[in-house]
This record gives C-alpha cells, sequence and structure tokens, in this order.
C-alpha cells in the first residue's frame, strides 16, 4: 500500500520536472501561431509568421553560413582528431597525458574564456600584421599580411579548435580497447600497413568517427559563445537569433524555434527507428 | 598497431597555435598594461567589481543545488525504469537541450514578463501581478532551467550502476528510508554528483546570456563584465583577461574539489 503511494507521487514528480522541461517550448510553439504580434495574448491563428520567417534573408542566410561552418569544421576536425589520435596512442604515457591536459582545456574552460582568448590571439595577429605591413625597412611585396582577418576564417579557425578535442575522446579510447592481433594478422596475412590501416583498423573505428562528427556537427551548429568573440561583423544562426531577442519583438523566433523543435525530433525518432531496427535484425540474425 | 607519431604533427601545431597560446596571450595581458610593461593593476582593479563576482559565485552556487536537488529523485526514477522504457525517458531530457539555449531562454523572456503569461494566469485567479523578470530569482531560473540536463543525466548514469539488491540489503538490515538514502545511495552517487556539479556551476559562473536576458541590468554576472571588455563599451582587453585569469581560477578550484570524490575517468564526461 505504502509504495503504490510512494511511486505515485515519484511519477507526479517526474511529471513535474518534465513539464518544467517542456513548457517553455510549448508556449514558444504555441505563440508562432499567433496573429498578432503580443507574445502574450493569444488572437487568433495564422502561419504569416513562417512565411515572413523564409523572406527574412538575414536569418536564411545566417542558417546557410551555420551549415557551411558546421560541415567544414566537423570534416577538418574529424580528420585532423582521427590522425592525431592514432599518433598520440603510438605516443609514451608522459608525452599522451601532457597532451590531453591541454586537449582538455578547450573542453573544461568556460566556453566565454575560449571564446576571448582566441580573440584576443587574431588581435595580437592583426597588431603584428599592421605592424609588419608598415615597416619601412620590410620590401614592400612581402608586406601582403592580411589585416582584416574577422570572419569566416577566423569562425572556422575557432570551431576546428574546440571540436578537435571532442573527437580525440571519442576515438582514443577505441583505439586503446582494440586488438593489436588484428592488425597483425593482418599484417600476416600480407597486407602492407597501408592496406591494414584502411581494412581493418578503420573498419573498426568507423562508429566512433561517425559519433564523434556528429558531435562537432552539433557543437558547431549549437555555438553561440565562442562564435560570437570571433566572428567579427558576420552572423551565425545563434548570432542571428542573439541579436533578434535584442529587438524584442519579433514573433519570427518562435516560427525558428518550432521549425527547429520539429526537425531534431523528427531527426532522433529516425535515428531510433533505424537503431531499434538494425537491432531487432542482428537479434534475429542470431 | 601502427607506429605513426607524425600523424600527430597536424594537431599537435594546431594545439600549441590555437590552444595553449592564446592562453597565454591571456595571462600576458592580464599581467601587463596598454604599453606591454608588467603591472599588477588590472588585477587589483579587480577588487572593485568583488560585488559581481559575489554575485556570480552565489546564484551559481544556488543555482547548482536547486538542480543536484530537482535531479536527484528524477535521476533515481530513471534509473530503476525497464531498459526500453528509459531510453525514451532520456530522449526527453536530452530533447530541451537540442535546441539552441538563446531561443530556451527567450521563451522564458515572455513566460516571466511583467505581463507576460505566468501573471496573466495569476490575473485570473486575482493573485499578483508579481515582479519575475529582471530579478536574481529569473537569472536563477534561467540557469537552473537551461543546465538541469546536465545534472539529470550523470546522477541518472551513476545511478544505474547502483544494484537494487544493495537497496535492498541495506532495508533487510533496518536502515530506514533516510537513512538509506544518506548512508547507501547518495555516497554511490558520489561521481555523478562530483560531475553533475562541475557541469552545472561553469556554464553558470561563466555566462552573460542568462543574465541579461532574464536579469536586465541590474544582475551583472562575470560574463557580462568580460563581455564588456572585449566587446562592450568598456573596451579594455587588459582588464577583461584579468578578470578572465580570475574566472578560470575559480573554475580550476571548483573542479578540483569536485574531482576530490570523483574517481572516475574524465573521458567518461565527454
Amino acid at each position: 500500500m505504502k509504495s503504490t503511494h510512494l511511486r505515485g507521487l515519484q511519477k507526479a514528480y517526474v511529471c513535474l520536472i518534465f513539464s518544467f522541461l517542456y513548457i517553455p517550448i510549448a508556449v514558444m510553439i504555441a505563440f508562432s501561431f499567433n496573429e498578432s504580434k503580443s507574445r502574450t495574448v493569444f488572437t487568433g491563428f495564422t502561419l504569416k509568421w513562417y512565411k515572413s520567417l523564409f523572406q527574412n534573408s538575414m536569418i536564411l542566410d545566417a542558417l546557410m553560413l551555420s551549415l557551411f561552418v558546421a560541415i567544414v569544421a566537423a570534416t577538418v576536425a574529424t580528420l585532423i582528431g582521427v590522425m592525431a589520435s592514432i599518433g598520440i596512442n603510438s605516443m609514451g604515457k608522459r608525452m599522451q597525458s601532457a597532451i590531453n591536459t591541454i586537449s582538455y582545456m578547450p573542453v573544461v574552460n568556460p566556453e566565454i574564456i575560449t571564446g576571448v582568448s582566441l580573440m584576443l590571439l587574431f588581435v595580437v595577429y592583426v597588431n603584428f600584421a599592421h605592424w609588419f605591413n608598415s615597416q619601412p625597412a620590410i620590401p614592400e611585396f612581402l608586406q601582403i599580411l592580411p589585416e582584416n582577418i574577422f570572419g569566416l576564417g577566423t569562425l572556422l579557425i575557432a570551431h576546428i579548435t574546440f571540436c578537435v578535442p571532442y573527437v580525440i575522446f571519442n576515438v582514443s579510447p577505441k583505439l586503446r580497447q582494440m586488438d593489436v592481433r588484428l592488425y597483425e594478422a593482418a599484417l600476416d596475412l600480407g597486407c602492407s600497413p597501408k592496406q591494414a590501416f584502411f581494412k581493418v583498423i578503420l573498419p573498426e573505428l568507423t562508429p566512433a568517427i561517425l559519433s564523434a562528427f556528429l558531435i562537432c556537427l552539433t557543437y558547431s551548429i549549437d555555438d553561440f559563445m565562442i562564435s560570437y568573440f570571433s566572428s567579427g561583423t558576420m552572423q551565425t544562426l545563434p548570432i542571428a537569433i542573439y541579436s533578434m531577442t535584442r529587438k524584442k519583438v519579433s514573433p519570427e523566433i518562435n516560427a525558428l524555434s518550432t521549425i527547429m523543435f520539429v526537425v531534431i525530433l523528427v531527426i532522433i525518432l529516425v535515428s531510433n527507428y533505424v537503431e531499434g531496427r538494425s537491432y531487432r535484425r542482428a537479434r534475429e540474425k542470431r | 598497431m601502427i607506429r605513426k607519431k607524425s600523424l600527430s604533427a597536424p594537431y599537435l601545431i594546431w594545439m600549441v597555435l590555437f590552444i595553449a597560446a592564446p592562453l597565454c596571450i591571456v595571462v600576458y595581458y592580464a599581467l601587463t598594461d596598454k604599453s606591454g610593461q608588467f603591472t599588477l593593476e588590472n588585477l587589483m582593479t579587480i577588487g572593485r567589481y568583488s560585488s559581481v563576482f559575489a554575485r556570480s559565485l552565489i546564484l551559481a552556487a544556488i543555482a547548482t543545488v536547486i538542480c543536484l536537488v530537482l535531479s536527484f529523485p528524477v535521476g533515481f526514477y530513471l534509473s530503476r525504469l525497464r531498459a526500453s522504457k528509459q531510453k525514451i525517458m532520456l530522449m526527453l531530457v536530452m530533447l530541451p537541450m537540442w535546441m539552441n539555449f538563446l531561443l530556451r531562454t527567450y521563451a522564458w523572456m515572455s513566460l516571466l514578463e511583467n505581463n507576460g503569461i505566468i501573471n496573466r494566469l495569476l490575473g485570473l485567479v486575482g493573485i499578483g501581478p508579481f515582479e519575475m523578470i529582471n530579478t536574481s530569482g529569473a537569472v536563477v531560473l534561467g540557469m537552473v532551467y537551461n543546465f538541469l540536463p546536465y545534472m539529470i543525466l550523470p546522477l541518472y548514469t551513476v545511478m544505474t550502476k547502483i544494484d537494487n539488491s544493495i537497496i535492498e540489503a541495506a532495508q533487510d538490515l533496518g536502515a530506514g528510508t533516510m537513512r538509506t538514502f544518506w548512508k547507501v545511495l547518495l555516497p554511490l552517487s558520489g561521481p555523478g554528483i562530483a560531475t553533475g556539479i562541475t557541469m552545472v556551476f561553469v556554464p553558470s559562473v561563466s555566462t552573460f546570456i542568462i543574465s541579461r536576458m532574464l536579469g536586465g541590468g541590474s544582475n551583472m554576472l562575470i560574463g557580462d563584465l568580460i563581455e564588456l571588455q572585449f566587446l562592450g563599451n568598456s573596451y579594455n582587453y587588459n582588464l577583461g583577461s584579468a578578470m578572465s585569469l580570475v574566472l578560470m581560477v575559480i573554475v580550476l578550484l571548483c573542479m578540483s574539489f569536485t574531482n576530490g570524490f570523483d574517481d572516475e575517468d574524465m573521458e567518461g564526461v565527454v
């Protein structure tokens, strides 16, 4: 008797927490269909905010930039990260832990510090380039250091920087767990080291590499803090959202949130479904 | 396994250039003045902002404690569910995290406003209106809301490893609910609690979005101060770097404190 009582109480509590998590999202979705600009009174159903959202070139440009940066940064970070993991794996213990300590910096440091420190680095470079380009002692054809660097380049550097550690920490453990004998067997059976890598090691690592790539994609698309300090005047989607919230009245934000929520929901449901199906298939085979 | 240290060369160069060097530059800027002379002036000046630092620490600590108290039962409840249900519930916990946090915080703005939804609903019952937005309470609420999943997830992970039989054994041996909680459940959840505390406290203490959107102008946090030095009106890189340095030390202290009872490998966190 007492335990069923307790069970009910637990359930009610968890429901309460979940509604706390979801009420703001529900409100946003509801008000994306609101006729008037009011964020608090519902006056009637409309889809006009969705329509104006898709005509808002600021948002669309920002979305394109975000996607572009995310794909490039995630690809480069995955490449550098996987190579680094293999290299680090063949180093001595002390070297490994030294590299890991530095790699943890962007992970454990508050994002604002990573953002600010990169911005300072770029500022130092700009100052140097300015000084260099105005030195009379240096021949003019050498004075071509770019000075206006804040933009796409710095944005990409920043995103790759905070992505690579996630790749390394995803791939390294898998590499360590891998059976060395598999690789040796491949060599014994006549593979060249290169073949053995591409035919034996890489397939083993693929799931870890793929999940690292996806983590990089999501972190990059979602990042506001670090981009904010290194993007100059360029606007990624989170930065565009930030500037919209500063203007207070913009129901298009609600429409945008709703679309993003639906997209995320669909991605999660589909990936769950695919995963579940492959799991079931694997079980049937057995 | 292949022995090719040279493969890590691109990353090592990248790491030195874009992780190590920037942090060194922060330290350099923090300890010099505008003309590049060594000075402790910047660090001294921070004393003037001690109230902001204190406010950040207190609000972040309150938010962390609230998150811990709210999440503990949730983590426990989730860890006792059937495996298939656990998966769905975990998805539900993580789903809001996938939304951009600016959008989530923006949603709270419309809920908390003076003629916002909550005040209107309260008005229907004849209570209020309450002044909710632009208070430190709203800032704490924003922190709790945004970072609650970061507390639930590690707690859940560590609690799935606690066998039901251990709890039953404690009860069989005569421990009451409270005693089981303090003597069995809490100590066994130690590593999860430690991870959760850092994962909530670090972003809370360094945020500047939440305080700006929900706290109005009167609830400045460390993050706001730093942002003002770099992109805002104050424009003082040296002072901003000194503040960043202090923030880094605070975070390191917090982590070494929680790491004391976290014996798990850090890789589990990422």
